[in-house]
């Protein structure tokens, strides 16, 4: 994948993979990855378990050697260097806290590490906890704190370093929704506050979207797309992308033939598509197919419909509750209907 | 579901049924009925016949008669603090201490490679290896050992073949530690001390650096810290509860045991005969008594010590 916004930039990208693969034995857990990270920006590696997204933010930390490829963070070949010796810190995804330290040793250690004479490192300490918003919490034991609390403070122990790139591996996946949503907001006023690059690792797609500026979408050890959330969703590039990044209508080139008259495998989001009466007028730029409602899901803000096509296959619509009936008059269940949407908004897949 | 509730009430429940309903309405007496044999155990054989003991070390040896005053009285600790018993005390804390410590030293490394980087059949074998000589008696292992360090044994056979003999005469000609022979030294019974209670530090330790999870040693090291920083701030301190424990076995069994120093040794005196002695031949009852007191005091000073300097903080 091409870097655009890279190719007007003079500084070396803040983390820089060439060819990188990593074998476990016969298991391939990154195979072949290219990527540029700028400098400063929000950068989401998204993808199911075992897809490398993990081993991929362990290669930049230090704590894997790539088997081979080259690795480079602001223009230095790191691919030997180890992780004590990297301008680098990770949240880690159990937090990792030491649980024989208080927060405000945990929060210190990085410093400690590098001698910081104590009063400073007091005073540093206290002004990461502030950050995060754990003030006065320096003297209690991890095992005291909730699972937000800890992650924060974990988050605090790596930014008090001044890392140019912070890695986080999947840091929001133990919290409850809520203080999940109200933790990405954070994580990225905390981004845009301290300027630091950041990695993060998810599964989560909905959290890729709303966090970053670009993301990277692995599948097994490779990345199938890289693109900011907009690009990644409204133009998936593979099948993959289509599947995983919100749902997609997958139409096979049998039925492409048919509904715009050239085979190839597209994809359609079920929020782009229109449910119409039977024998309604399609314009030039539309695309149609006529179905058989199957199953009405209503879901509080959209109701989904899944479409029995007559060409066979079915189809998933969503159409937005825009108004507080209990449910649509003019559709229901068994009812023959015709889908209609634009054309533009069919996605030609690779592969 | 009314009607049903009542029908559960009112119907008729086997005895099977009628009990582990009682039981789950009364855990209390779940608990008592639980605890009451190993509890009734622990107390009638444990607690009291120590708490007998300890009164016994308070009675004395009428020296006229030769027989035991059932009275309170010092007498028996004013003999036990003369200097020959406390030479004898101090050897044997001594003897435990520098088991214990070089215990640790070998442990250590052996249950981090257990611990961290043994997998599969390599990690089964290296058990297998380490609780093997505790399925085997602990008499024949110490006579074993008795046959191994002497004269004619497979140690000296050893140093002749690899032409080291003048390393084992100048070990022996040490003074204090050497003697005779190895199976007649203090060298040889601290080989065998070892030797015999490695698995008891071995176990602890390992246990406790199988709970130190792999992401706390990556923060560290993510932090900036070199790996020796690491072991000293993040991995000790995680691992010196199992370290403790280890001590407690190989400290307190060293203390209290009689055969190694009666089968392998210059035949100086350790508590473990002593007492033996004191209770079997001698019949002083109360100095046995006494004595056996001294261990369990060292260990309780001991326990409190490693409290105090934080030892169990991470547990």
């Amino acid at each position: 994948m091409s870097d655009q916004k890279n190719d007007h930039q003079a500084a070396a990208p803040a983390v820089q993979f060439t060819a990188v693969e990593r074998y476990f034995g016969d298991v391939h857990a990154v195979d072949g990855v290219d990527m540029a990270i700028d400098d400063g920006e929000f950068f989401s590696m998204l993808g199911p378990s075992g897809s490398g997204k993990t081993t991929c933010l362990r290669l930049i930390g230090g704590f894997e050697q790539p088997t081979s490829g080259r690795i480079e963070i602001h223009g230095q070949d790191v691919t030997n260097i180890p992780p004590f010796l990297r301008d680098v810190n990770t949240v880690f995804q159990d937090y990792a806290l030491f649980p024989h330290m208080t927060v405000g040793q945990n929060v210190g250690y990085g410093l400690m590490v590098k001698k910081v004479p104590q009063a400073e490192r007091e005073q540093r300490v206290k002004e990461m906890l502030a950050l995060v918003q754990l003030p006065d919490m320096q003297n209690r034991k991890p095992s005291q704190l909730s699972g937000g609390q800890r992650q924060r403070v974990a988050l605090a122990r790596a930014l008090i370093n001044h890392p140019r790139v912070l890695l986080l591996d999947e840091p929001l996946g133990a919290l409850d929704l809520k203080l999940r949503q109200q933790m990405q907001l954070e994580l990225k006023a905390i981004q845009h506050q301290v300027g630091v690059t950041f990695i993060f690792v998810t599964h989560d797609q909905e959290e890729a979207l709303t966090m970053s500026d670009r993301i990277a979408v692995f599948n097994q050890g490779k990345i199938e797309q890289i693109g900011t959330p907009t690009e990644i969703y409204e133009q998936p590039a593979t099948k993959f992308v289509a599947g995983f990044v919100g749902t997609s209508n997958l139409i096979n080139a049998e039925q492409a033939k048919q509904i715009v008259g050239q085979r190839g495998d597209y994809a359609l989001r079920p929020e782009k598509v229109s449910i119409v009466a039977e024998e309604s007028s399609v314009a030039a730029d539309q695309c149609c197919v006529t179905g058989t409602i199957q199953d009405v899901i209503y879901l509080g803000v959209n109701t989904r419909y899944v479409v029995n096509l007559d060409m066979g296959g079915e189809m998933v619509v969503l159409q937005q509750n825009l108004r507080a009936s209990a449910d649509n008059p003019t559709v229901s269940h068994r009812q023959k209907v015709m889908l209609i949407w634009q054309r533009d908004d069919l996605r030609l897949l690779q592969g | 579901m009314v009607t049903d509730a009542q029908t559960i009430q009112t119907k008729k429940l086997s005895t099977p049924e009628y009990l582990s309903r009682f039981f789950f309405n009364h855990p209390r007496t779940v608990l008592i009925l639980l605890l009451a044999v190993p509890l009734t155990w622990l107390i009638v054989f444990y607690v009291g016949p120590l708490l007998i003991l300890a009164l016994q070390s308070f009675f004395y040896i009428d020296d006229y008669s030769g027989t035991m005053v059932k009275q309170l009285s010092l007498n028996t600790y004013a003999e036990l603090f003369t200097p020959p018993n406390m030479e004898i005390v101090t050897r044997t804390v001594t003897m435990a201490a520098a088991v214990t410590l070089v215990d640790v030293l070998i442990a250590f490394p052996l249950a981090y490679y257990l611990g961290r980087f043994a997998k599969g059949r390599i990690k089964s074998l290296l058990y297998l290896g380490v609780l093997l000589p505790l399925w085997s008696s602990y008499l024949v292992r110490v006579y074993a050992w008795k046959l191994i360090l002497s004269n004619e044994g497979i140690a000296n056979w050893f140093f002749e073949v690899v032409h080291l003999t003048g390393v084992r005469d100048w070990l022996l000609s040490l003074p204090v530690v050497g003697g005779s022979s190895l199976s007649f030294s203090y060298l040889g019974m601290f080989m065998v001390f070892v030797y015999i209670w490695l698995p008891y530090m071995i176990l602890p330790i390992n246990a406790a650096l199988e709970r130190v999870p792999r992401s706390l040693l990556d923060a560290s090291s993510d932090l900036g810290a070199k790996p020796g920083y690491t072991f000293r701030r993040v991995i000790l301190p995680l691992v010196f509860p199992g370290i403790i424990a280890g001590s407690i076995f190989t400290f307190s069994l060293t203390l209290g045991d009689y055969i190694i120093p009666t089968v392998i040794g210059n035949s100086s005196y350790f508590i473990g005969p002593v007492v033996n002695r004191l209770q079997g031949t001698s019949g002083n009852v109360p100095l046995a008594a006494a004595f056996t007191i001294v261990p369990i005091t060292i260990m309780g000073v001991y326990l409190l010590l490693a409290r105090r300097t934080g030892a169990f903080d991470a547990l």
